[in-house]
């Protein structure tokens, strides 16, 4: 059999959304990684747990890329596509790769659920999509005869048709089920006859693809040159709640995280919750305000205190962020931004909370903002905002959203020991104690434990004298306190890294800036740019609030400057705003991630 | 009660800051018994937090000597309950007025009482918003003319008792800002008490509802308006103690105490182990519920209502805490990294 080698691969894997593709990808998500291929995942899934089978609401999809080189996005247009129903078809089949191929249960093309699924005519009759290479897989069916011996009932041989077709494609891209027979074995422990169906599945699949003549070749894709060093696959949602257990293990507090369920955030409260033995505490509130008032209240008495949630919860939670600030709390507040406004698109991602993230308050109450880069990235976010917040005594907003919470990427786990020492000293010397002192440094206050003999003090909402942090109405001290709160988070930009430039260090055509999730879009389409020896540069922000500090020195290198972002050109007013600079803005708003020709669209004219 | 270390005066609870309050103000003596009864505790005052929200009562943290957190409104049970379950070693108490708890706090003073934090909660009633000057509350009688109802209010008034009651409440009382005896002694029992202990003060604004309990206070009147809970005694009240309470079918009924056998008059149980006697008694809705078409007038019940205990919501998160350390092992950094599925790159 002949066997291809590939750069890399895209596979979108869609059904209905109780047909187990988030499961099935994910499985050979981890199969492919474990061949030490680079990996990011992204499922797309409906807000309807279960819409009605058959129909275009209830199409669950799960894409993913895997390569031999560094790989930054799940990929624009899936090289593979998995159609397990005629409405998974019709909902993707417009984003294949031009030279793409879809594998299709055509047991599940039936008149009624082609009807179903919208479509006037059999789609498999027409020209347009047989112009693409279908591969019509009695899917279903193969999985009946292969399970036949099993007394099990026909729901649940059917249920086993996702690894049938795992199987055909770990044929296909020559990887080892290995890993999926264990992962089987030990999820089914209790179940072990469903185990061992899912597993003949699984074989059957591989067989069938194996001893077909309709597959002409095997892909091979080879390792990528990855560092050296030990790997998991995280999502973003779980690589944020290690890293806020990572953040108070290296300050040595315990962590507390006060958070009410929302999409698409909710599954770092699980992560966390699970890890009780690091002495976490974790509270599901009543409700969102209920969730940071409660982190609040923990972080007075001496935790590193956390909250979670999404752009309507921030929104509940923005009185509260207030009374952070005033009384200068340690706080990080994760906001896994979704489409808005209000409930907006659940499950889909957006960028569009920034100004809310910056301004969302009453008063002047100003907050350090960072966001995070990638899955893997939000470990490392999570860990500086809690750097931020510890060591300047202040909230900080940490900003992911749906596309990268939900994602997923080889993580290279890292040395405990290289990872920042964050400690913290509370105060206990009652010498000359008054509240609201500050650090000539940092300007922040010093932190003092309720339970700490001698220093008995009393905070809240209301301004705060100077000094002491008793209650002052004094006008000249509420401009002085105004003016502080702001010098406080200013200064936070001597303590964070330069931009960087990547491509034309001493300046050139166009600078294309981004922050948040669109960096591995933007990454891409910059090298491209570069490999065809075009002038085009790339800066990203993590830190927003404050700004780098070359971050005008470095625009001004550009003839022309590009902020892309999943918004209506909220980066750009802040930057507009600050600089007095002419900049373009780039921007996509249909709560999914950027695509290279997006950008190619607007920056190519540039050029 | 814990062992007393130390002795402890009242002026060691005390911030020194000026009381702010209105002169006359029922809140003073409030404070003046919350000091003397911690005292009398006589535990440091530095392991006690008072937290509060908005309201003229939720200066409260302000004059206490001890930590204090004066919060947002509605909020003091939600940082309340971060700041005891993280701590569960602090003595928490929260002060908060009536729109605070169950007005734009009604969510989390539910829940906070579902969860049974083991927290003291005083419910400062006045039965109007005092700090933004004079508006109906939710416990402002129907009728009453405010700057907000000026053609009278629209609703019955809700109970902050029979309300926590029906959060699943283990321990209430209800007092008032005049009878400072027995809200001594209710403070003390709410300290003993393991988890949420609310107690119920009716306090009189000078200001905007001046005499709003007068019936419960003033000498001529009180004691027929009020019906004093001694624990296994029989309800009996009245100037001349000539009233029982008495039950007819599911319902109290205020009866001539000669005109009933002594058997027949109703006797207080605050640890019954169900809420059937309390929840009778929180349905005692007294004068405060005039302008009730179907609620009889009652004395008001004023005691303590129910004494029980359940395990508390910060108990619980604190033994599952020790529980995942004896079954996992003390949490180590690395070995959670490293969990999952990893693969090595060579």
């Amino acid at each position: 059999m002949n066997q291809v080698a590939k750069d890399h691969v895209v596979i979108r894997f869609a059904g209905d959304s109780g047909d187990g593709m988030q499961l099935t990808g994910s499985q050979f998500t981890n199969s492919s990684a474990l061949t030490g291929t680079d990996i990011v995942t992204l499922p797309d899934y409906p807000s309807e747990i279960r819409a009605p089978a058959g129909t275009i609401d209830g199409v669950s999809g799960f894409q993913m890329q895997f390569g031999s080189q560094k790989v930054n996005t799940p990929g624009d247009f899936p090289d593979a596509l998995i159609a397990m129903n005629p409405a998974a078809l019709k909902a993707n089949i417009q984003d294949l790769a031009r030279d793409g191929y879809v594998i299709l249960d055509i047991d599940a093309f039936t008149e009624r659920n082609i009807e179903k699924a919208g479509y006037v005519e059999n789609p498999l009759s027409r020209k347009s999509l047989l112009d693409k290479k279908a591969y019509s897989i009695p899917i279903t069916s193969q999985t009946l005869e292969a399970l036949k011996d099993f007394d099990i009932p026909k729901k649940a041989k059917e249920r086993c048709k996702n690894f049938f077709t795992l199987g055909i494609l770990f044929w296909l891209y020559d990887l080892s089920s290995d890993f999926n027979i264990k992962w089987l074995k030990k999820k089914f422990a209790k179940k072990p006859v469903i185990a061992e169906a899912n597993i003949k599945a699984l074989k059957e699949g591989m067989i069938y693809a194996q001893n077909n003549s309709m597959f002409q070749a095997q892909y091979k894709i080879h390792s990528a040159p990855l560092e050296k060093g030990t790997y998991r696959n995280v999502s973003g949602n779980q690589a944020t709640g290690l890293g806020l257990i990572t953040a108070a293990e290296r300050a040595g507090l315990k962590l507390f995280l006060g958070s009410y369920p929302i999409t698409p955030a909710t599954e770092i409260l699980h992560e966390i919750t699970r890890f009780k033995n690091f002495g976490t505490k974790t509270t599901q509130s009543e409700d969102e305000i209920g969730g940071i008032c409660a982190a609040i209240g923990a972080a007075w008495a001496g935790a590193f205190a956390c909250t979670t949630t999404s752009g309507p919860g921030l929104a509940l939670k923005s009185e509260a962020l207030g009374l952070a600030v005033i009384t200068e709390l340690p706080l990080v507040i994760v906001n896994v931004q979704r489409g808005g406004p209000s409930t907006g698109l659940p499950t889909k991602t957006e960028q569009a909370d920034l100004m809310q993230a910056m301004y969302g308050r009453n008063g002047e109450a100003p907050m350090p903002v960072i966001a995070a880069k990638s899955p893997v990235d939000c470990f490392h976010q999570a860990i500086e905002a809690g750097r931020i917040a510890l060591k300047y005594m202040t909230p900080v907003i940490l900003l992911t959203d749906g596309y990268l919470g939900n994602g997923s990427e080889a993580f290279k786990i890292p040395n405990v020991d290289d990872l920042p020492d964050l400690t913290v000293k509370f105060r206990t010397d009652k010498e000359n104690y008054q509240a609201y002192a500050r650090n000539k440094e940092t300007l922040a206050r010093d932190w003092v434990k309720p339970g700490t003999p001698g220093l008995m003090n009393r905070v809240g909402g209301l301004e705060k004298d100077f000094l002491s942090g008793a209650v002052s109405h004094d006008p000249e001290n509420h401009d002085k306190m105004v003016h502080i709160r702001q010098e406080k988070v200013d200064n936070i930009a001597n303590d964070i890294p330069e931009l960087e430039i990547f491509g034309d260090q001493e300046g050139g055509e166009v600078l294309i800036i981004g922050w948040g999730s669109t960096y591995g879009s933007i990454r891409n389409k910059v090298q491209k740019y570069r490999e065809e020896g075009k002038s085009v540069s790339h800066a990203h922000f993590t830190h927003i609030n404050p700004f780098p500090k070359n971050t005008l020195e470095v625009m001004k290198k550009f003839k022309k400057v590009v902020i892309a972002e999943m918004n209506l050109g909220q980066l750009n007013k802040l930057i507009r705003a600050k600089y007095i600079i002419e900049t373009i803005s780039l921007n996509k708003i249909q709560g999914k991630p950027f695509h290279e020709n997006e950008i190619a669209e607007v920056v190519d004219e540039l050029l | 009660m814990s062992e007393k270390l130390h002795t402890y005066t009242k002026k060691d609870y005390s911030s020194g800051s000026d009381v702010k309050w209105c002169a006359g103000c029922g809140d003073f003596a409030i404070l003046n018994q919350v000091q003397k009864v911690l005292a009398e505790i006589g535990r440091p005052p530095e392991e006690y937090a008072f937290i509060s929200g908005i309201g003229c009562s939720s200066r409260f943290p302000y004059y206490m000597g001890t930590y204090g957190y004066h919060t947002i409104h509605g909020r003091a049970l939600a940082v309340a309950t971060g700041a005891k379950t993280f701590n569960p070693d602090l003595s928490v108490w929260v002060a908060m007025g009536d729109g605070d708890s169950i007005s734009i706090g009604g969510n989390h003073f539910i829940h906070t009482i579902r969860k049974n934090l083991d927290i003291v909660c005083i419910v400062i009633d006045n039965q109007i918003y005092g700090l933004t000057k004079g508006q109906f509350s939710p416990t402002s009688i129907k009728g009453q003319v405010t700057k907000s109802s000026p053609s009278g209010k629209r609703s019955l008034p809700m109970d902050p008792v029979a309300l926590a009651l029906g959060a699943g409440v283990n321990f209430v009382a209800r007092t008032i800002d005049r009878r400072p005896k027995q809200l001594a002694e209710i403070l003390h029992k709410a300290y003993e008490h393991k988890g949420f202990s609310l107690v119920h003060v009716l306090q009189n604004c000078v200001i905007f509802n001046n005499g709003a309990h007068d019936d419960i206070t003033n000498k001529e009147t009180r004691d027929d308006h009020s019906l004093i809970l001694v624990d296994g005694e029989p309800m009996i009240f009245g100037k001349n103690k000539d009233k029982a309470i008495v039950l007819e079918g599911l319902n109290p009924k205020v009866v001539d105490r000669n005109s009933v056998d002594e058997s027949q008059i109703l006797i207080h149980h605050e640890k019954a182990k169900e809420p059937g006697l309390a929840l009778l008694l929180a349905s005692m809705r007294a004068g405060k519920f005039a302008g009730s078409k179907t609620v009889e007038k009652f004395p008001i019940p004023m005691g303590v209502l129910r004494n029980v205990e359940e395990e508390t919501y910060d108990a619980i998160t604190a033994q599952q805490v020790e529980e995942s350390i004896a079954l996992k092992g003390k949490g180590d950094l690395q070995t959670m990294l490293n969990s999952g599925d990893t693969w090595e790159i060579n």
